[in-house]
């Protein structure tokens, strides 16, 4: 509840337009006048989208719920929700961070470049995460001292990393097949739940008592809320942005990993449906794209909406033509409901 | 830092309450050609409300920016308690005691009052935020206004510029301060609020802050400060106790209808 009620703007209890303070007193009616308003829609767009989704996919076909095809649509998800997360800290402050597709190739190019150079997988490991880290410092560096504007520096930096990929590569992909490494994204603790379905979530956690818990959390809404006022209470605006870059470079290396695990080879070839889907998965959670206002949990269900999206089309025999259409379709109509947020 | 703030405190003993907490002597900042002050000197009383008066451009807020650490003086020097002080960032000048209540209310409209009230001085525990004792200070914070009283778990984004103005003035009063600079604090507001945003403002030095007051409202001047500074073209043109002037005589120091 307090949570919610402070840390999350998408979250349940902010109040809407249509209740209130005074109208509390009768709990079950302003819940039932909340729900009439297109705000609250508007706030749990993703949830809402997301269960729609399942509901019609499991109607025309059953077998979309079952325990193969979840568990496979998780596991899908896990690189999508870590990567949407990165993008929401970027977003967060009003940036956007365009190579974060790249920069993941250029992770896992170098994971994929070191195990064929016989380092131990924890290198390796280490290695994507570190290429992350280090392209998401310069995206911060020239952003917040150069001044140059995001767009145009993560947009450089998505052919930079694209093109670093492909020449340490030399376009030639490593497979990567070690038994505890390729099982992590088959096997988990829980039936349904891989290992790494599981670092997404503890990703997610992490990033939501970050961004609600810490002192940094509430300089980088500051600084995307209003960069005055930050600055005039002697906030660093400009090493929050660096800090936020860097966590989005960070975590695309670690969705590196994740999308190796999942693919036991390292294509390196730049894909950027992550990068449409992540910014995506931000839109569809309600994060606001000028900034401020932001949610870990909108993305995550973002992103897990878009992959239930894909799949179910994929099951239903839709041809793959259609799948960035639907994207496409489902993102602005999405945006079209954020208007009538509070 | 600490050795600044060591200096601080001897020296505004109450044998001599009414000295100056602040003073500009011959403060002189260009930017390029343009020369935005020129050798003034100023002083702000311990306990009284000053008011900065003059036209638009004659240099008022880039004279409370030097005291805020916002700029520096090319020549000339601040003295705080009579010890001269050189604030690098805003950060610092905070940290001697001095606040600013700005113009343009730096609130963040998407944060709650308590996180706004807390802005980069969140209370922390074991590295995580204190929310509950944040909130619940912040509560007292607030409910020393009196009037109209905002909720603290409420985003700034609903308040009225009244409330926020309070919630900015709040913050400023809070965190033992010493000085209170406040640029046109009613500017945006209508008459109700001005009235009780006046009100805060006395109560603030009858709670011994000094305020520094830059207004354009004459009667506002003259109801609620001691010492009145005018400005014009970047040079501090005259100095008058309130009492001792009359607002006719203000006009024509700022138009520059009365030589000083």
């Amino acid at each position: 509840m307090s949570t919610a009620a402070t840390g999350t703007p998408a979250g349940p209890s902010a109040p809407s337009k249509a209740s209130p303070p005074d109208s509390s007193g009768g709990g079950g009616q302003a819940a039932f006048s909340r729900l009439a308003t297109v705000g609250f829609w508007a706030d749990w767009a993703a949830l809402v989208g997301l269960i729609v989704l399942v509901a019609v996919f499991t109607a025309l076909d059953p077998s979309f719920l079952s325990s193969g095809n979840v568990t496979g649509m998780l596991s899908a998800s896990a690189a999508l929700v870590i990567l949407a997360v990165a993008q929401t800290f970027v977003v967060a402050t009003a940036g956007i961070d365009l190579s974060i597709a790249s920069v993941t190739t250029l992770g896992i190019v170098v994971l994929g470049q070191l195990y064929a150079g016989g380092q131990p997988l924890a290198v390796c490991f280490v290695g994507a995460v570190l290429a992350g880290l280090l392209a998401g410092l310069v995206n911060g560096f020239l952003v917040a001292k150069a001044k140059i504007t995001d767009f145009v520096v993560t947009l450089g930096m998505l052919s930079a990393a694209s093109g670093l990929a492909l020449v340490l590569s030399d376009g030639q992909p490593v497979t990567v097949t070690e038994g505890f490494f390729f099982d992590i994204s088959l096997d988990g603790p829980v039936e349904m739940v891989s290992w790494i379905v599981v670092a997404a979530i503890v990703v997610a956690v992490i990033a939501h008592v970050v961004l609600f818990h810490t002192r940094f959390g509430t300089h980088v809404l500051a600084t995307g809320g209003s960069p005055e006022a930050a600055t005039a209470t002697g906030i660093s605006t400009a090493r929050v942005k660096v800090a936020v870059y860097a966590i989005a470079g960070l975590l695309a290396g670690l969705a590196a990993i994740i999308i190796v695990a999942r693919l036991g080879s390292t294509p390196p070839a730049a894909n950027t449906t992550y990068l449409l889907n992540s910014v995506a998965a931000v839109v569809l959670g309600g994060v606001s794209l000028f900034g401020g206002k932001a949610s870990i949990l909108g993305p995550v269900f973002g992103a897990l909406l878009l992959t239930v999206l894909l799949n179910g089309l994929t099951t239903l025999g839709v041809s793959q033509y259609y799948q960035p259409l639907s994207v496409g379709v489902v993102v602005v109509a999405a945006a079209f409901l954020m208007r009538f947020q509070k | 830092m600490s050795a600044l703030e060591k200096k601080t405190v001897t020296p505004s003993g109450s044998a001599r309450a009414a000295g100056p907490i602040l003073e500009a002597r011959d403060v002189s900042l260009s930017f390029g050609s343009v020369r935005a002050l020129q050798d003034v000197s100023v002083t702000v009383g311990a306990g009284e409300i000053t008011a900065l008066v003059g036209d638009n451009g004659a240099g008022k807020s880039t004279l409370v920016r030097c005291f805020s650490g916002v700029h520096k003086p090319q020549s000339g020097e601040v003295l705080l308690d009579g010890a001269p002080v050189s604030f690098g960032t805003p950060e610092a000048a905070r940290g001697a005691g001095i606040e600013t209540v700005h113009q343009n209310l730096a609130l963040v409209e998407d944060l709650t009052v308590w996180q706004n009230l807390f802005l980069n001085r969140e209370l922390t525990r074991f590295g995580m935020l204190d929310r509950r004792r944040m909130r619940a200070e912040a509560q007292k914070m607030v409910s020393t206004l009196a009037v109209n009283v905002p909720e603290v778990t409420s985003r700034v984004r609903r308040l009225s510029g009244g409330q926020r103005q309070a919630v900015s003035i709040c913050r400023a009063a809070g965190f033992s301060s010493r000085l209170v600079i406040m640029d046109e604090p009613t500017a945006a507001l209508g008459v109700q609020e001005t009235a009780r945003v006046e009100e805060l403002i006395l109560r603030l030095r009858d709670e011994g802050h000094a305020v520094l007051l830059i207004s354009h409202n004459f009667d506002q001047v003259m109801r609620l400060s001691q010492q009145v500074w005018v400005m014009r073209a970047g040079r501090c043109v005259a100095g008058r106790r309130t009492d001792a002037t009359t607002g006719q005589e203000i006009v024509g120091l700022i138009t520059g209808a009365i030589a000083a």
